[in-house]
């Protein structure tokens, strides 16, 4: 798997975690390299979620390591992933719904004033200029976000993602919920994200998805890593294989869960 | 900052064109509250003959909704967070006991009797006991995970008793003279001059607050109201200051305490008596404080930005890095805090700590917050909402006192009207959604 030779920006090994007896996430290890795109494939229920909230903070694991750059990074909190730039774009966006744009994006890392207070005008020019560039056509910064479609949540809690300077960006199901239109949004920005070099670790159990877009696909199955492979390397229908039955086609390096 | 897609400058704000209530930016729903409040003004005002809407009702409905409301601008923060808290009568039983055995044998027995420092003793003795229980409960509540409802409920039972084991229900006897200012009465009625001063004080601060929010937004390029608009609310408001000052000034002394002031201030007694103006009462102040403060918390601190954040979404709050245990711990402790200052205006009102004081309370500033807009879904409500709910279920009961209704039919009335005003409510927010 490490042939090229570059030390992974991201790389978590061994990672195990159970609930109530149930282990959801068994022995897997994946890796980020810099300037790609990661694809997790798998159905529902396989552990990728479960996985990439290890990643992000919001899960301890009971075993395994996580290292970022190489070194061993301690990630307790979702605060600790963001300080070694890791940022997540969930599957249920983690939006406050009753709090604007601007209140959502900083939410955790206002600005204040020199007072102390909170410096709404800063924010919300601040949050003018990502949505911008996100979605021109944004324009109700003052309203709760429970008010605003699903493209428009979108852009807000991607917005959120990219504005802290993410290295590693987690995008869990993000097109799960768009449209056409908008999913192929998605898919541009993803390549245009690529492209300033912050690394892409995108989940999702549509393999159209993730073929298009990534350089690279993992695959899990009921908590356990089937296989990774470049994408080049294998067919569709063989990742199809890894994640339904999981089989490990040639091409691709087979992982503990492969049978 | 690493920005994906070609940039594109804003395009220049739009100067939308709404109706009258959009272009003033007014809050409807507050604005629906003041027009019940006005009914129910008038309505108390016919029935009564005139009585209602008098200086002296008026002034005394101030001071008697003095205590709730501060409790009230509490529990918006405790149900935003999604949480309820029973227990704030009882606490403000216990704390009101535990202040009322300091001032009448701890302090005395140190500093003698009357002694200046005993009432900025109490009123600190009330801040930190009031402090502490609420933080207790917060932390069982956040820490351990003891759903709220439960953790006020046994709590509602452990400080009623704890206030009756403080002096085992003996009703404790006079204040001190000093702290008997906090429950307003002639020691806490602030005269007419402070008044003014206050009044002229606020519409000050009213026209600078409006323009510099007017300034900053325009500096960043953000809509602004039209300058119309500003000035119509600079004036509506600083009106409203201006004319409750006037009414709480048209209300005078009683003859005795007139005379007494006026024979400890050296000036002669005339014949037909003297107009000395009560004033806005000290707890009323302190409520309208206590007001600006808890909104200050609520909209202009990170503190309430986390508040509602967990109300609104707990996961994403977590998720955001948000200390949410921390966080709603402190929730409980300000609460607790509240129902100390409310227990240094009630036991001052009444001149005396009584473990039943506090009684129901807990159900007054729920429904002070629920009538004035608090979801108990979470993530929405306003300090001043409750603020107003808290005088719209004072001027109900009041006004039912005045025309002589009976205790039972009050609470049928109150409690109707609690119902009816969250489902008006329901109706609304479904219509604008």
């Amino acid at each position: 798997m490490h042939t090229n030779g570059t030390t992974p920006l991201v790389e978590m090994r061994n990672i195990s975690i159970a609930f109530g007896g149930i282990k959801a996430v068994d022995g897997v290890s994946v890796d980020l390299r810099p300037g790609e795109v990661v694809g997790l494939l798998g159905h529902n229920g396989a552990g990728k979620s479960t996985l990439i909230k290890i990643l992000s903070g919001a899960y301890r694991p009971d075993s395994g390591e996580i290292y970022v750059n190489g070194e061993h990074a301690d990630i307790a909190t979702p605060r600790d992933a963001k300080r070694y730039g890791i940022e997540t774009i969930y599957q249920t966006l983690a939006l406050a719904d009753n709090i604007d744009a601007a209140g959502n994006i900083f939410l955790g890392r206002e600005v204040l004033t020199p007072y102390g207070t909170l410096d709404d005008a800063t924010m919300e020019a601040e949050t003018r200029k990502v949505m911008a560039r996100l979605n021109p056509h944004f324009r109700r910064f003052k309203e709760p976000v429970k008010a605003l479609s699903g493209g428009q949540r979108q852009s807000v809690a991607i917005a959120r993602a990219i504005y802290f300077n993410a290295r590693v960006l987690i995008m869990d199901e993000p097109t799960a919920a768009l449209g056409p239109a908008e999913t192929q949004q998605v898919a541009d920005l993803v390549l245009q994200l690529k492209k300033e070099g912050i690394v892409i670790f995108l989940i999702s159990h549509d393999i159209h998805d993730v073929f298009g877009l990534a350089d690279r696909v993992s695959v899990m199955k009921n908590g356990k890593l089937v296989g990774s492979a470049d994408v080049q390397d294998v067919t569709q229908d063989e990742v199809l294989g890894m994640i339904i039955l999981g089989k490990c086609p040639p091409g691709a390096t087979p992982g503990p869960g492969a049978s | 900052m690493t920005a994906p897609i070609a940039t594109t400058a804003p395009p220049p704000p739009s100067t939308a064109s709404g109706s009258l209530l959009s272009k003033l930016e007014i809050d409807v729903r507050m604005l629906g509250m003041l027009a019940a409040l006005a009914v129910i003004w008038i309505g108390f005002d016919i029935l009564s003959g005139g009585v209602f809407l008098t200086p002296r009702n008026l002034w005394n409905l101030s001071v008697q909704t003095a205590s709730v409301a501060v409790m009230a601008t509490g529990m918006v923060l405790v149900i935003v967070t999604r949480n309820i808290d029973l227990s704030v009568g009882a606490i403000l039983g216990v704390v009101g006991m535990i202040i009322g055995v300091a001032q009448v044998q701890w302090l005395p027995a140190y500093l003698g009797l009357e002694h200046w420092l005993t009432a900025p003793l109490a009123v600190l003795i009330a801040l930190v006991a009031g402090g502490l229980i609420g933080l207790f409960q917060g932390w069982l509540i956040a820490y351990l995970g003891i759903p709220s409802f439960i953790v006020t409920l046994g709590g509602l039972l452990v400080w009623r008793g704890a206030a009756w084991w403080v002096t085992t229900g003996q009703t404790v006897a006079p204040m001190d003279s000093r702290f008997k200012a906090f429950g307003g009465g002639v020691e806490g009625a602030l005269g007419a001059t402070t008044t003014w001063i206050i009044a002229a004080i606020a519409c000050g601060l009213i026209i600078v607050g409006l323009g510099l929010t007017r300034r900053r937004r325009l500096r960043f390029g953000f809509p602004v109201r039209p300058g119309w608009a500003d000035a119509v609310i600079a004036v509506v408001a600083c009106g409203a200051v201006l004319a409750t000052a006037a009414v709480f000034n048209a209300y005078p002394m009683p003859m005795g305490s007139a005379r007494t002031w006026a024979e400890a201030r050296g000036i002669a007694w005339p014949e037909g008596g003297l107009f000395i103006s009560q004033g806005v009462a000290l707890p009323v102040l302190i409520a309208v404080l206590v007001g600006l403060v808890m909104t200050f918390i609520a909209t202009r601190r990170r503190f309430g930005r986390y508040v509602f954040a967990i109300g609104g979404n707990p996961e994403a709050a977590e998720l955001s890095g948000i200390n949410t245990r921390w966080t709603l711990m402190k929730v409980f402790g300000l609460m607790g805090l509240l129902c100390g200052i409310s227990a240094c205006i009630s036991t001052a009102r009444l001149n005396a700590a009584t473990n039943a004081a506090g009684t129901l309370d807990e159900l007054y500033v729920i429904a002070s917050a629920v009538i004035g807009g608090t979801s108990l879904a979470g993530g929405i409500g306003t300090i001043a909402g409750a603020m107003l709910g808290a005088l719209v279920m004072q001027s109900l009961q009041s006004g039912m006192v005045l025309l002589g209704v009976d205790t039972p039919l009050q609470n049928i009335v109150v409690g109707a009207v609690l119902v009816l005003a969250v489902w008006v409510d329901s109706l609304y927010r479904r219509r604008i959604k």
